[in-house]
């Protein structure tokens, strides 16, 4: 066990389909267990990253399938407009992926990133680049797909050039390509890609086309414009919740107050029947829907009625009695050793040669996605057999597998569409009872015609997939020089890998990722993993374990420097001295803000302090530092200073633009945020409760990005976990006042 | 049977009077630009001109803006302060997921045709839409950029 450290829910990401694959006795036991359920809407999260890939559409499929990403008419269509059109194996959702797709092919392909439309492609095996498999998620896109889609577009632009060879009757070495034309220079001939494209196409691939000289990128690792604002700037851009099909109706839905009742009986079925517009009313897996011609109407009438709720059979049911103070309670509880997700050193000797000992518990709410566009799905049964689904989802071949099934369809029968996100987060995976495409299904083939159901706030918010409540416990210990010593964190509660990944295993290591594997030298720790189930259906949360561990942990770290009268910074710097990577960014984000200074310190007449954090999340490594001040019993945070080394940049300005987003969602879970339960139920059902990050309360956000040139780093999440404990470390630092569980808002400061 | 004007041109819709003016819009008109968050009047994403200010239109009957002029971001290039708020826009890479861009569009251009110089003060006043991306920074200078 020495030196052993679990890896983190990313390493699960990276993990190939064979370390994946859940087999099918796990399968089945999960079901029994109850995680598939029986409901329509029950779902299963790792049922479908096996990998198996499905079957391509359209293109016959060769005895031995081509490995993904390497059929080149899959991905490009070349228009005669000059324009190209990629499908891309991922789905954007806000963080850019589009324009990097368009980065790293147009490179390659040389065509300019500005003159290319991306769409996220439909299920098929050619997309399986994920190693064998395709999500949009972990902060991994860029990084697993980087060599295949340069491969993809350095080969598109081989068979330019080979067509162009034969049409023209030259070597294929006389030949260069600028911007989507082939170029003869000594005859001053040229042919755009849109020209040569049909005879391309007809080649055979070369397997080793040559890739483009690093030294000579135009576009990646470029400041790149992104593709996508203007239709975002001009309401052009459609998301799922803006289409429609032909004949199709309306739904509005009213679920149970608590899952797994169903409903019972209705009291004004007349009234709402003989409202306007109204078609029909339908009972669905604890919930009833209204159609209409309309979705006002729809909603209005679905409101309007009377439903009288039962206790069900739902495998996820919520006792009656379920709270989050009780769950918290619960695991604040468990005294229980769990498993060790990593050990090192003698933390007995270690503790007992200490010259001072502290203890502290922290936790951190059930939060929910808020991402601002609330989930839709189209269902149409088409003439021909097939299903056809509109619906955001991060995992097109999932989604579809799943649809199959409740259909009772083969899944080639099932068509998906994957319109750009209006945000996401961890929101579209598939999740128990928490997405909208089963009802829309159900409805669409009990009626006959195509359905769209549209969830109102009200009840995104009540069957959204929460994160998970955490819970850490921290026992440490500074030596006479005030230096960290030992220190033995256990990490309680269920995470989402556990459940939907590795229920067997021992480790859940989206519950310690954040707590485990950070790098600071201490001689003797050890992180324990206490796994205690969660009733609601939990789910990934921009930057998943890490989004509340490493607030525990950062947190503990200060106040182990404040036990051993230690500045929280040179502390750090120290415990890295053995770690290069992660010294260069702290001392970065110090430069960054102008020299690290802890204060208090008075600035505009007003009393400040700073708090400093570093985080390791989804290859990347972040160092956090932020400035607060109190007002008015809040928290005001001035500025925050964040140094993000990804490894490599593929788009400078994406990266921060991802910081700044991701901080702002960190800031947000740091002061608002929170889900509660009472009596089975969540009680914040709109953004007037659940309360998001306000422009007002914006901080500055000064990034720099860091090449050190290790592997490439994730760019969407890793700027979230720095932020919670840089700010409480902030707010200790200026009022003394320790805080240990979130949202900070239920704190009343002085100062 | 209510008659109403939107984006200059008049229009006839079948809908109970007090239908919110986002639901004729999305779904009567085909107007879907304009988005629908949390129907309550708390994110913004709904905002549309109402005779020149912005309203969030989730909260607004539709027979209330009978005789007004209403202008949605499908229009907004057609305005010339609308037209600059986009540009702007554009030139500071706003947008993330983009879906509540819209209503931010439509909040700033409302805010430049009534205050063309505004100061930090009123963009903080103005600007109250929210925005789960955390685009809260690019929107501020995109907004200082229109107004210079
Ligand atoms: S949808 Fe109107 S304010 Fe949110
Ligand atoms: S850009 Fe996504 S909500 Fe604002």
């Amino acid at each position: 066990m020495d030196g052993m450290i679990h890896p983190g829910s990313d390493a699960i990401l990276q993990a190939g389909p064979v370390e994946l694959a859940i087999p099918e006795t796990g399968i089945a036991n999960l079901s029994r267990r109850g995680l598939l359920g029986s409901a329509a809407g029950a779902l299963l999260l790792g049922v479908m990253l096996k990998g198996r890939p499905a079957r391509a559409q359209g293109e016959g499929l060769a005895a031995a399938a081509p490995r993904p990403g390497t059929q080149v008419p899959a991905f490009l269509e070349i228009r005669q407009d000059g324009t190209v059109r990629l499908l891309s194996p991922f789905v954007e959702g806000g963080q850019g992926i589009a324009t990097a797709m368009a980065q790293i092919v147009g490179e390659e392909l040389d065509v300019d990133p500005a003159r290319f439309v991306v769409d996220c492609a439909p299920p098929g095996a050619d997309y399986l680049v994920v190693n064998g498999r395709r999500l949009t998620g972990g902060s991994y896109s860029v990084r697993s797909s980087y060599g295949t889609m340069r491969q993809l577009g350095a080969t598109a632009r081989n068979l330019m050039i080979r067509a162009a060879a034969a049409r023209l009757n030259l070597p294929e070495a006389e030949l260069e390509t600028e911007n989507g034309t082939v170029i003869h220079r000594r005859s001053n001939r040229s042919l755009t890609y849109a020209e040569l494209v049909e005879a391309a196409w007809r080649l055979p691939p070369s397997e080793v086309a040559a890739l483009r000289d690093p030294a000579t990128f135009r576009w990646i690792g470029k400041p790149v414009p992104r593709i996508d604002v203007r239709d975002k700037s001009t309401g052009r851009a459609q998301y799922a919740i803006d289409l429609t099909v032909e004949n199709m109706l309306h739904a509005a839905v009213q679920h149970a107050p608590r899952l797994g009742q169903e409903p019972a009986s209705f009291g004004n079925e007349a009234a709402v029947r003989a409202m306007p517009g109204v078609h029909s009313i339908q009972r669905l897996p604890g919930a009833v829907a209204v159609l209409a011609d309309s979705w006002w109407r729809a909603r209005r009438a679905v409101e309007t009625l009377e439903v009288t709720w039962n206790d069900g059979q739902h495998a996820r049911a919520l006792p009656a009695d379920f709270s989050s103070a009780g769950m918290l309670a619960a695991l604040r509880g468990e005294r229980g050793a769990g498993s060790p997700a990593e050990e090192n050193g003698d933390l007995r000797a270690a503790f007992a040669g200490a010259a001072k000992v502290i203890e502290a518990e922290y936790d951190a709410p059930y939060l929910a996605h808020a991402q601002l566009e609330p989930p839709s799905a189209i269902a149409r049964f088409n003439e021909d057999g097939t299903l056809e689904l509109w619906l955001p989802n991060q995992a097109p071949e999932m989604f579809q597998a799943s649809a199959a099934r409740m259909a009772g369809l083969e899944p080639g029968k099932v068509k998906i569409h994957s319109p750009m996100l209006g945000g996401f987060f961890g929101r579209h995976f598939l999740y128990d009872a928490a997405m909208p495409y089963p009802q829309a299904i159900a409805l669409a083939r009990a009626v006959g015609r195509p359905v769209k159901v549209l969830w109102t706030r009200e009840e995104e918010f009540l069957r959204d997939a929460y994160r998970p409540i955490g819970f850490a416990r921290f026992r440490g210990a500074v030596g006479a020089d005030g230096m960290p010593v030992a220190l033995h964190a256990s990490a309680v509660g269920e995470g989402p890998i556990g459940r939907y990944f590795t229920p067997d295993r021992p480790v859940d290591s989206s519950m310690v990722e954040g707590i485990a594997g950070k790098p600071y030298s201490i001689a003797a720790k050890r992180v324990d993993c206490v796994k205690v189930k969660q009733p609601p259906v939990i789910s990934f949360w921009r930057s998943v374990g890490h989004s509340m561990n490493d607030f525990f942990y950062e947190s503990f770290l200060d106040e182990l420097a404040d036990a051993g009268g230690r500045d929280p910074f040179e502390m750090r710097l120290a415990m890295l001295s053995d770690k290069p990577r992660q010294a260069t960014l702290l001392r970065a984000v110090a430069e960054l803000s102008g020299g690290w200074k802890r204060g208090p310190f008075e600035l505009d007449g007003v009393r400040r302090a700073r708090g400093v954090a570093m985080a390791s999340p989804f290859g990347s490594e972040v160092a956090t530092i932020a400035e607060v001040s109190i007002g008015e019993g809040e928290i005001r945070v001035h500025d925050l200073w964040i140094a993000i080394d990804p490894g490599r940049a593929v788009n400078p300005a994406i990266i921060e633009a991802q910081v700044q987003s991701a901080a702002a969602i960190g800031l947000s879970s740091s002061l608002l945020e929170e889900v509660t339960y009472e009596g089975g139920a969540p009680q914040q059902r709109n953004f007037d409760t659940y309360s998001i990050l306000p422009p007002a309360r914006m901080p500055r956000i000064h990034v720099r990005i860091v090449e050190s040139g290790a592997a490439l780093g994730g760019v969407g999440e890793p700027g979230v976990p720095g932020v919670p404990p840089a700010v409480a470390n902030a707010v200790a630092a200026l009022t003394g006042q320790r805080i240990r569980s979130l949202p900070m808002s239920k704190v009343r400061l002085g100062a | 049977m209510l008659e109403l004007t939107i984006n200059g041109e008049t229009r006839r819709v079948e809908v109970e009077g007090d239908t919110p003016l986002l639901w004729v819009l999305r779904d009567t008109l085909g107007l879907t630009g304009t988005k629908y968050g949390c129907g309550i009047a708390q994110c913004g994403a709904c905002t549309v001109l109402v005779d020149g200010t912005a309203m969030r239109s989730c909260v607004t009957p539709a027979d209330s803006v009978v005789g007004t002029q209403v202008m949605t971001i499908e229009a907004v290039e057609r305005d010339p302060v609308g037209a600059k708020v986009v540009e702007a826009w554009v030139e500071k890479q706003v947008a993330q997921c983009g879906y509540c861009q819209s209503g931010q569009v439509m909040a700033a251009t409302a805010l430049l045709k009534q205050t063309p110089k505004p100061t930090e003060d009123d963009i903080a006043a103005g600007m109250t839409n929210l925005c789960r991306c955390g685009t809260y920074n690019a929107i501020a200078a995109a907004l200082r950029q229109a107004s210079a």
